[in-house]
């Protein structure tokens, strides 16, 4: 029952003063109040791992670009943290819907380097066949929903997949990932409402680097931030720094066992700075300062964790050296060997449209394939491997 | 055998499916305890839960978004849109995720367990927003499957064959004949086929096509014609996606003359497609062009329905036309 009111008082639009969870300070060491998670040497430095591999592959595929041999890249600079930091927190049954910058979590499930690049050079080892940009991972095995393009659209899919996980019984959850960009969509409206009325057990991840290509989030919605939209939904809310490793395992751990035990809906909002471009199409000079950067730059994430393991004794600069050296190898290698894997054969063109075929998709394969017979020089991928 | 219409028959399919198989789930606006507004869904809560048969908010495209994700985690939900003139915030869920789930992640995942019920079509005064056809929208999307029924008959086989389909399905509902049409429907578990056509009458003359609650018009034309002496054989097409040229083509090199009927405007419908491949195909057995009767390029209107309609009238001057060119 609503309290009554006898004079129209209103509640502003920035009445809302939700606070920020963090528990490590740049330098590596903690706030005071804050208590590190229980975290062992080897999976603490696990993480470290995935967080360095992920820096090293991002920095070599927009290099690849560049130099033409793919033909688009995403990187995750600067918000490596948020996507391993979550994922590390959760168990390998739960379902991952990510949006595309959460390669993090993708790795730190187990995806190997060749299967990155498969994907990135659409190879005929692809998982996805050859069939999407580069980026676009998928992987049952790992449980990671293959990703789409349209922005958004992840999130009402995650509070179903949440609830067949629920009327299954399972011990499982689904977390969804999504920039505050996306957050404008209506399927992000549509999806928290749905998760938060069907009580589906679903962690809704906002990363909020604080730009939808160029638009900041200043000019994407007012009120407090994404986190203000989950309260309003009546679902449990928490914000956090999303440069702190720390704080959204924390956050994302506490957030998994609230979703299991209220089999109800939890949304994170992690605060973040995109350090790199929207993707290779995208150039960021023409829309914010070198200095904003630069502020930016010092809060990075891999840093702050890396000083954190240094204070614990963890980590030292030989390691740190010998660490990126193996990263830069593993993954040059990996490419080069990707980059000369031959794409699907063109029967793949027809598969997974169905179950099976339709006869009309067979009929049309089987035009195709007798005009790129007739003309080999101008389908040079194809038409030295055509079957009968 | 019983006797139900059309509406009893969904609900008796929906009702066998979900006895069959506990990851059958039926969700949508009104759906739940109210057995939705054309009551489709009457009961179901009651019987298997509101784990299994629930209310949505009203929102299509979480709807449809919420059923992929069911659907990708092994599920086989029944998503009701209310009316198929409110599908379109959908649209996106429908386009680009549904139909490409399986193909964009090379068959590691796919929503084939999904089938969206939605009634379509006039006939209920219903203006321009309880009256739509918009099955050709879809028919443009690979990776969908679209089928109509035309009786209770049909539609408990072909509800029933969507639901186990491995591939996801939009079911259209021809909502004028939800209590018009009543007819015999077994009570045992029984399936039509996706894909195949079916020849109602046989005829040598003129072959008449059409889907749905097109099929009571032209199977009236039908019998119109037959008092001039012309023999029409009668299609019911039953799929739109995949649909079954071969039955069409080989009727019409038959009677060499095909009328497509539909009630959707006649620019880019689905009998367009049909006209371009069946002329392919069956060329030379032509006796005149194949014509379509269908609804006239405008918003589909409510004090002149019956003149936009499609009717029988209408299609026997088509039959006329065809056999006297």
């Amino acid at each position: 029952m609503s309290k009554s009111i006898h004079k129209p008082g209103f509640i502003l639009g920035d009445a809302l003063d939700i606070p920020t969870f963090r528990v490590l300070k740049q330098d590596g060491t903690l706030y005071k109040g804050a208590s590190e998670p229980d975290l062992d040497k080897d999976f603490a430095l696990k993480l470290y791992d995935d967080l360095v591999f992920i820096r090293v592959l991002d920095e070599r595929m927009v290099g690849a670009q560049r130099q033409g041999r793919i033909p688009f890249y995403l990187a995750s600079l600067g918000e490596e943290a948020a996507s391993v930091g979550s994922a590390a927190a959760l168990q390998s049954q739960d379902m991952i819907f990510a949006q595309y910058r959460e390669q993090g979590a993708l790795r730190h499930r187990g995806f190997t380097v060749d299967q990155f690049m498969d994907q990135c050079f659409s190879n005929e080892r692809d998982l996805g066949k050859g069939r999407q940009m580069p980026i676009h991972y998928g992987c049952k095995a790992l449980n990671y929903n293959t990703i789409s393009s349209p922005l958004g659209t992840q999130i009402p899919q995650a509070a179903g997949y949440a609830y067949g996980q629920k009327l299954e019984g399972l011990d499982a959850v689904t977390i969804c990932y999504f920039g505050e960009g996306a957050a404008s969509e209506g399927d992000f409206h549509a999806g928290l409402n749905m998760a938060a009325v069907l009580k589906s057990p679903t962690i809704f991840l906002c990363r909020n680097n604080g730009y939808a290509i160029s638009t900041p989030s200043s000019e994407q919605f007012l009120g407090d931030g994404v986190a203000s939209r989950g309260v309003g939904y009546g679902i449990a809310t928490l914000r956090v720094d999303g440069n702190d490793l720390l704080a959204v395992y924390a956050a994302t751990q506490a957030a998994r066992e609230y979703a299991l035990e209220h089999q109800a809906p939890v949304l994170i909002e992690a605060m973040s700075y995109r350090l790199g471009a929207h993707s290779t199409s995208d150039d960021p000079t023409g829309y914010r300062s070198k200095e904003e950067e630069a502020k930016w730059a010092k809060k990075d994430p891999i840093l702050r964790y890396k000083h954190w393991l240094t204070e614990k004794g963890w980590w030292n600069d030989e390691e740190e050296k010998a660490l990126y050296a193996s990263h830069r190898e593993t993954i040059l290698a990996s490419l080069k060997l990707a980059e000369k894997r031959p794409m699907p054969k063109i029967d793949e063109i027809i598969n997974d449209v169905y179950d099976t075929p339709t006869p009309q998709l067979q009929q049309q394969l089987k035009q195709l394939k007798a005009h790129i017979r007739k003309y080999p020089d101008k389908y040079p991928k194809t038409s030295g491997r055509l079957d009968a | 055998m019983s006797q139900m219409n059309l509406l009893q028959s969904i609900n008796n399919a929906l009702d066998t499916a979900m006895a069959a198989d506990d990851k059958v789930v039926c969700f949508g606006e009104d759906v739940g305890h109210f057995g939705g507004v054309f009551r489709a869904t009457s009961h179901l809560q009651e019987k298997y839960g509101r784990g299994r048969c629930f209310n949505t908010p009203l929102t299509e495209q979480g709807i449809i978004g919420f059923a992929n994700g069911m659907a990708s985690q092994g599920h086989k939900p029944v998503a009701e849109i209310q009316f198929g003139d409110y599908i379109f915030p959908a649209f996106d869920q429908i386009v680009n995720e549904t139909a490409k789930f399986r193909y964009r992640s090379g068959n590691e995942f796919n929503v084939g367990g999904l089938t969206i019920r939605t009634p379509y079509g006039g006939g209920i005064r219903g203006g321009h927003y309880h009256s739509q056809s918009p099955e050709a929208y879809f028919a443009h999307t690979p990776g969908l499957k679209i089928v109509v029924p035309r009786n209770p008959h049909q539609a408990k086989g072909l509800l029933l064959a969507s639901i186990r389909d491995d591939n996801p399905v939009i079911f259209f509902e021809p909502k004028r004949l939800y209590r018009a049409s009543v007819g015999d429907v077994p009570e045992e578990d029984y399936e039509l086929p996706i894909g195949v056509a079916e020849v109602v009458r046989e005829g040598k003359d003129v072959t008449l096509l059409a889907w749905g609650a097109q099929m009571e018009i032209i199977s009236e034309a039908a019998v119109m014609a037959e008092k001039d002496g012309i023999d029409c054989e009668v299609i019911d097409l039953r799929s739109i996606l995949p649909w079954d040229i071969d039955t069409v083509v080989a009727s019409t090199q038959k009677t060499g003359r095909l009328i497509v009927s539909h009630e959707a405007p006649i620019t880019n419908g689905f009998g367009a497609e049909i006209a371009a491949t069946v002329q392919e195909q069956a060329f030379l057995y032509l006796e005149a062009p194949i014509m379509r009767v269908c609804g006239i390029d405008v918003p589909f209107p409510l004090s002149h329905e019956t003149e936009y309609m499609p009717d029988a009238t209408k299609v026997y001057e088509a039959i006329k036309a065809s056999v006297n060119y």
